[in-house]
């Protein structure tokens, strides 16, 4: 077949038409987008035929066009395997957040997004007795993924299956404020069905949550496995307070890294293993060259992309025009951003696959 | 022409550099303009025109399966004719330069892209966006500048091989994949140097060059042609394959043509340029040495909008669907700062880039100095120039030249 469609693959012309077929690389289209707060979202996606399912807790990465440029995001599945065969992610547009805020209030049914399998280590463990799930912010999706699992929710009520009959739930959601809050009311028709224990804690109503006095919160802490997602401070705080206490904890956290745009850095070159200290204003090209790397070059004047090379992590400045383009694993696509190293200088720590 | 050092009156001689640093500042505004507005609609552009080729392209082939019948074979030959020219203009050549490369998908990016050509994309990303980008129409440093071949400025030397060149021009045109291929290995130099002394990059690019070829022309007149043989039209298939690859030859050779080679796009003396040309001269250099194509929307579609070749030429860079609107800006400046905008409609274009490839064919002078009366002894004086060696050349040059001199002389006098 191949001889016949080169220098392009058969697939390229079978994805015109099928883009989700097995064998095609993993893409979704989105069916539907349904608001859950003003500034939160439930998307609905049907996977490419070798999507392998997943357990409730894992994400995904998911690559949409915002703009006209390829983004990569981490999303939790908020859904157990549905009937459907479709998933689902919920998310919460964050200040400035290109990729939120485009897949809150622009997404539309019918875009093709780009999909990688489900991963995380974020799932229950076989045999769960007493949990405290610990969520601040958007952190409670992948907990509402687990919980939807557990507890179905059907319009006679939440189902109390035998598989989840043993367990006792203490839920702790931390907010800025309830209508910020997404999934609340789920965690309130839970709570409700007397399927778990919901703790909500509002900073406008409550104060900013102190870790230390969660014992307060769950006078029974010690005694339970605690699962938390949410942002970097929190699970920080969280970690110190459970090692002093000799308690077990699981967490997830969406955003690891953040990329802060800087003057100059240290650029490492990985397969070279060399690493440059440079200033803002020295290309990546003409300093790995003075180490005495050999680098693919051509034009050195930013025409004719023969320099080319994956940036795995970082940020680097266009010194034609001063834009940055950052590289965020997680974020961005897996083989890294590709930079052109001839007019691009440092803006921070950067990582090149080279 | 003339490199434009030796012009009696230099195009740029009006200018002072803190204009040209201007100009640098003025055309980098409009880039950063564009830059920052590319976006979603401009990426639903390039993927609707691959969509539009690849259908094409399948609708075509699958037509020809049955052209053995005549209005099969036109309409499939037609069809396979404008996909081949799209997948190579508006598409390959456009996403080879990174025009796309913002849109961080790896189906349409220039470290990815292979196109449906003879050369392969390695290749031609090194002799077409590295050397003729950068070095445009420097005479002795471009190899744009007649390929190697031909002798498309006065001052590349005239020898008497090159009589012969509208031939070569010709032929170049009709196997021109062929020609850009064995164009971007430097086959010429190449295979001056023994086999044995040969670069390890040569012969690796060689062998990749080689491997293609022999893939592309399997497809096109193998695998297709066979996939017709049920209906009995492999020979039908074979000849739409070769008519479809002919036409796009033709075509895309006459589009690159009125790249450079019409009169009155100016060249450029190798020492003239200076070591560290600041971004003002280079865009100066790349205004003056393209001409432009005017025309409709389907012409530039066409021509992957290399009918806007001085806006290629300034911003290579920038996605082909967005240089029709910076055109009339480009055009501006140069009005402001006086430069000659190069632009003409196709035929005019085709038809004075062949004139130049004519006139040059013979040596600097003899076309213009020749007239009916005269005729006898221009003939006998060519016959002497094309015989008698590089003496005889040289001396003829050097009078060519003491008149020139006389004439520019007189006219400053």
């Amino acid at each position: 077949m191949e001889a016949a469609t080169t220098p392009l693959l058969p697939a390229d012309y079978l994805d015109l038409f099928a883009p989700l077929r097995s064998g095609a690389d993993l893409r979704g289209r989105i069916v539907s987008v349904h608001p859950e707060t003003a500034d939160a979202a439930t998307i609905v996606i049907r996977p490419g035929a070798d999507w392998a399912g997943h357990v409730p807790g894992q994400y995904l990465r998911i690559g949409i066009d915002v703009d006209g440029v390829r983004e990569w995001r981490a999303y939790s599945l908020t859904h157990g395997p549905r009937a459907d065969g479709n998933i689902s992610i919920t998310v919460k547009a964050v200040p400035d957040g290109k990729v939120s805020n485009h897949l809150v209030h622009r997404a539309e049914a019918g875009t093709l997004v780009h999909l990688e399998q489900a991963t995380g280590d974020f799932v229950l463990a076989s045999k769960p007795g007493k949990l405290l799930f610990v969520t601040a912010g958007s952190g409670v999706t992948p907990v509402v993924g687990m919980l939807r699992n557990l507890f179905p929710a059907t319009d006679s009520g939440v189902l109390r299956l035998d598989r989840s009959k043993a367990l006792d739930i203490t839920v702790v959601h931390v907010a800025p404020s309830r209508p910020e809050s997404i999934f609340i009311d789920n965690l309130h028709e839970l709570h409700e069905a007397g399927a778990i224990n919901l703790v909500d804690r509002y900073d406008d109503v409550h104060g900013v949550l102190d870790i230390d006095t969660l014992s307060e919160l769950v006078p029974d802490l010690a005694e339970r496995t605690t699962y938390a997602c949410g942002p970097g401070g929190l699970l920080d705080a969280l970690a110190k307070h459970h090692e002093a206490a000799g308690l077990e904890l699981f967490t997830e956290q969406f955003r690891p890294v953040v990329i802060a745009a800087g003057e100059g850095g240290t650029v490492t070159l990985e397969k070279s293993g060399v690493s440059l200290d440079l200033d803002g204003a020295t290309t990546i090209l003409d300093a790995a060259e003075q180490a005495g790397v050999l680098m693919p070059s051509g034009c050195r004047m930013g025409i004719c992309m023969g320099c080319v090379l994956p940036m795995r992590e970082g940020a680097v400045r266009d010194l034609r025009n001063g834009a940055i383009t950052t590289a965020t694993p997680g974020e961005t696509d897996n083989g890294g951003v590709p930079i052109q190293t001839c007019i691009s200088a440092a803006a921070g720590p950067c990582h090149i696959d080279h | 022409m003339t490199v434009i050092t030796k012009k009696a009156e230099n195009p740029t001689a009006h200018l002072t550099p803190e204009d040209i640093e201007q100009i640098g500042i003025e055309l980098d505004a409009i880039r950063q303009d564009i830059i920052d507005s590319r976006g979603a609609s401009d990426a639903a552009y390039i993927r609707k025109v691959v969509d539009v080729q690849r259908k094409l392209e399948l609708g075509s082939r699958a037509v020809l399966l049955a052209s053995i019948f005549p209005p099969a074979w036109i309409a499939g030959t037609v069809g396979l004719s404008v996909a081949k020219i799209l997948e190579n203009m508006e598409i390959g050549h456009n996403v080879m330069h990174g025009q796309w490369d913002w849109m961080r998908d790896p189906k349409i990016h220039s470290t990815t892209w292979e196109w449906d050509n003879a050369s392969t994309a390695e290749g031609w990303k090194h002799s077409h966006n590295q050397v003729h980008h950068t070095y445009t129409n420097i005479v002795g440093k471009d190899n744009d500048l007649g390929y190697g071949i031909m002798r498309v400025d006065e001052d590349q030397r005239w020898s008497p091989f090159l009589l012969g060149q509208p031939v070569w021009n010709f032929i170049n045109a009709c196997f021109f994949e062929y020609g850009i291929a064995a164009y971007d290995l430097e086959l010429g130099k190449n295979l001056r140097i023994p086999k044995e002394k040969r670069s390890d990059a040569f012969k690796r690019n060689a062998k990749n060059t080689l491997k293609k070829i022999r893939r592309q022309a399997t497809k096109d007149y193998v695998v297709h042609p066979a996939l017709s043989i049920p209906t009995g039209s492999f020979l039908p298939t074979l000849a739409a394959n070769f008519t479809a690859n002919l036409v796009r030859n033709l075509w895309t050779h006459s589009v690159i043509m009125c790249g450079h080679f019409p009169e009155g796009v100016e060249t450029f003396e190798k020492k003239s340029i200076p070591a560290n040309e600041t971004r003002g001269q280079w865009y100066v250099r790349q205004m003056l040495g393209s001409a432009n194509i005017s025309g409709s929307k389907p012409m530039h579609l066409m021509t992957g909008n290399l009918s806007f070749q001085i806006e290629h030429h300034l911003f290579p860079d920038l996605p082909s669907n967005r240089y029709s609107e910076v055109a009339p800006r480009v055009q501006a400046l140069f009005e402001k700062y006086e430069l000659n905008y190069h632009s003409a409609s196709l035929p005019r274009q085709v038809g004075s880039a062949w004139h130049k490839i004519v006139r040059l064919s013979l040596p600097n002078g003899w076309l213009e100095q020749t007239n009916v009366k005269n005729a006898p002894q221009q003939f006998a004086l060519l016959y002497k120039l094309t015989t008698g060696g590089p003496k005889v050349r040289r001396a003829y040059d050097a009078v060519q030249r003491r008149a020139e001199n006389k004439k520019l002389a007189e006219a400053a006098a």
